[in-house]
């Protein structure tokens, strides 16, 4: 019986990124939806009626929402190719820990970098060239946060790296400036093709952010 | 090789409170730490150096911060009385809900407490809501874990003692059995069992200790 599934996803999510790069890395087959998020869809509101949001993944039928959720989904169910969290226990709640950082940190942070402005946006900037630094500290040396291998944690962050250049635009700021090894380490990431096809380009992104913070503004 | 389990906690913390079942559930001998959070110990900080939060689960000298994480963890490594399910989707489901109290319910249970006149109705409103979420999420099942408790029960005894200890001390009706049969049939069956309640903070010093920190917040909020 063949697999169906379906991704609901809007092109600029740094969370939908994660479970485009998941799927790619499993080679598994599947339908993009693309939502507009100032309109949602019956099937999304169907589909994540508790939070309303993208990415979900709906697989045979049944939807899986939250895109840390949806990865860890997907490694299980594809557990024979290209495994993304560690084998090891303790390796694999080192993952899970620093994908939980990555979510308590990074969204908030980063966003206030370009939806503020004066002493706020200051404030945001270096919180987010510190959680960055605090990241750089848990790769040290390794050419990714798996290790040897581009796993869970790696791909829980470099989604972010698009919306990296309206950050620094919006927010004057260089991120190869103050942490030269994140920039390294992104350049690895980018080197698989996986992760190279899933990100937007940054410039779009950019636009897209221009368009968000007119928005804000009128509100 | 003798296993050495040491736990970091605080006895008023339902995020240490449920380690502590976790690790009873599956009959784990551990040492038991009581941090005081206005003096952090070394141990700690060392332990737990990028949020310097409790709890934090030390396995044979390696420590594992995050309560939903540490709960994973200990799934893993001793499998008897398994919390999580096998299935992935279910297992997605159990982390979902995981995910929604700790990061939803408990967020907008601490506005709605704090809140006042319009801005409290819109956000009662909203922890409505969400608490009939979790509790279609029983849909016939003692537990949410099915015939035992599991992963979502465990994470959810914020709501079964905390939520109800908070209300009493606040003299507020939002969360009522009225209002959620379902769920507080589910308090009840699981406030019935002796593990949970030999993790549960002694009910008159949790009280007070409420009420006092209550006072501190509404004091320093003027």
């Amino acid at each position: 019986m063949a697999d169906e599934v379906i991704l609901l996803d809007f092109w600029a999510s740094m969370f939908g990124i994660r479970v485009r790069i998941a799927l790619a890395e499993k080679g598994i087959k599947y339908e993009y939806k693309e939502q507009d998020l100032f309109n949602k869809s019956p099937l999304l509101l169907q589909m994540n009626p508790v939070h309303k949001k993208i990415p979900v993944l709906i697989h045979n039928g049944k939807s899986v929402c939250e895109s840390s959720i949806i990865v860890q989904y997907i490694d299980e169910v594809w557990k024979d190719k290209a495994p993304l969290l560690p084998y090891d226990p303790y390796q694999r709640a080192q993952a899970r820990f620093w994908a939980d950082f990555i979510d308590k940190k990074m969204y908030d942070t980063s966003r206030k970098t370009w939806a503020t402005k004066g002493e706020e946006q200051e404030a945001a900037k270096k919180e987010f060239i510190e959680v960055l630094k605090t990241l750089g500290g848990e790769l040290g040396d390794k050419p990714f946060f798996g290790g040897d291998n581009f796993g869970y944690v790696d791909l829980c962050l470099i989604p972010y790296y698009c919306w990296f250049y309206s950050y620094e635009t919006f927010g004057k700021f260089s991120v190869e400036a103050e942490c030269p090894k994140f920039i390294a380490w992104v350049t690895r990431c980018l080197q698989r093709e996986t992760v190279a096809k899933a990100l937007p380009d940054e410039k779009k992104v950019f636009e897209f952010v221009s368009v968000l913070r007119e928005k804000i503004r009128v509100e | 090789m003798a296993e050495e389990v040491k736990l970091y906690g605080t006895w008023s913390s339902p995020f240490s409170r449920r380690i502590e079942l976790a690790l009873k559930l599956k009959g784990v001998p551990f040492e038991y730490i009581e941090e005081d959070l206005s003096n952090k110990s070394p141990e700690l900080l060392k332990y737990n150096p990028v949020h310097k939060k409790i709890p934090v689960l030390v396995h044979n000298s390696k420590p594992i911060a995050e309560s939903q994480v540490i709960l994973e963890y200990i799934d893993e490594i001793w499998n008897n009385n398994p919390i999580l399910p096998q299935d992935p989707y279910q297992r997605a489901m159990a982390r979902f809900w995981g995910k929604f109290i700790d990061e939803k319910a408990l967020a907008t249970r601490m506005k709605a407490n704090f809140a006042e006149g319009k801005e409290r109705e819109l956000v009662t409103e909203e922890f409505f809501q969400q608490m009939k979420f979790l509790e279609n999420e029983l849909n016939g099942k003692d537990f949410f874990g099915g015939e035992t408790i599991g992963f979502v029960d465990i994470v959810a005894i914020v709501v079964a003692i905390w939520f109800p200890l908070t209300q009493e001390v606040l003299g507020v009706e939002t969360f009522t059995e009225e209002k959620f049969p379902v769920l507080f049939k589910w308090i009840r069956k699981i406030t019935e069992i002796d593990v949970v309640n030999e993790c549960r903070p002694p009910r008159e010093k949790h009280l007070a200790y409420v009420k006092a920190r209550i006072e501190g917040l509404k004091s320093a909020s003027k």
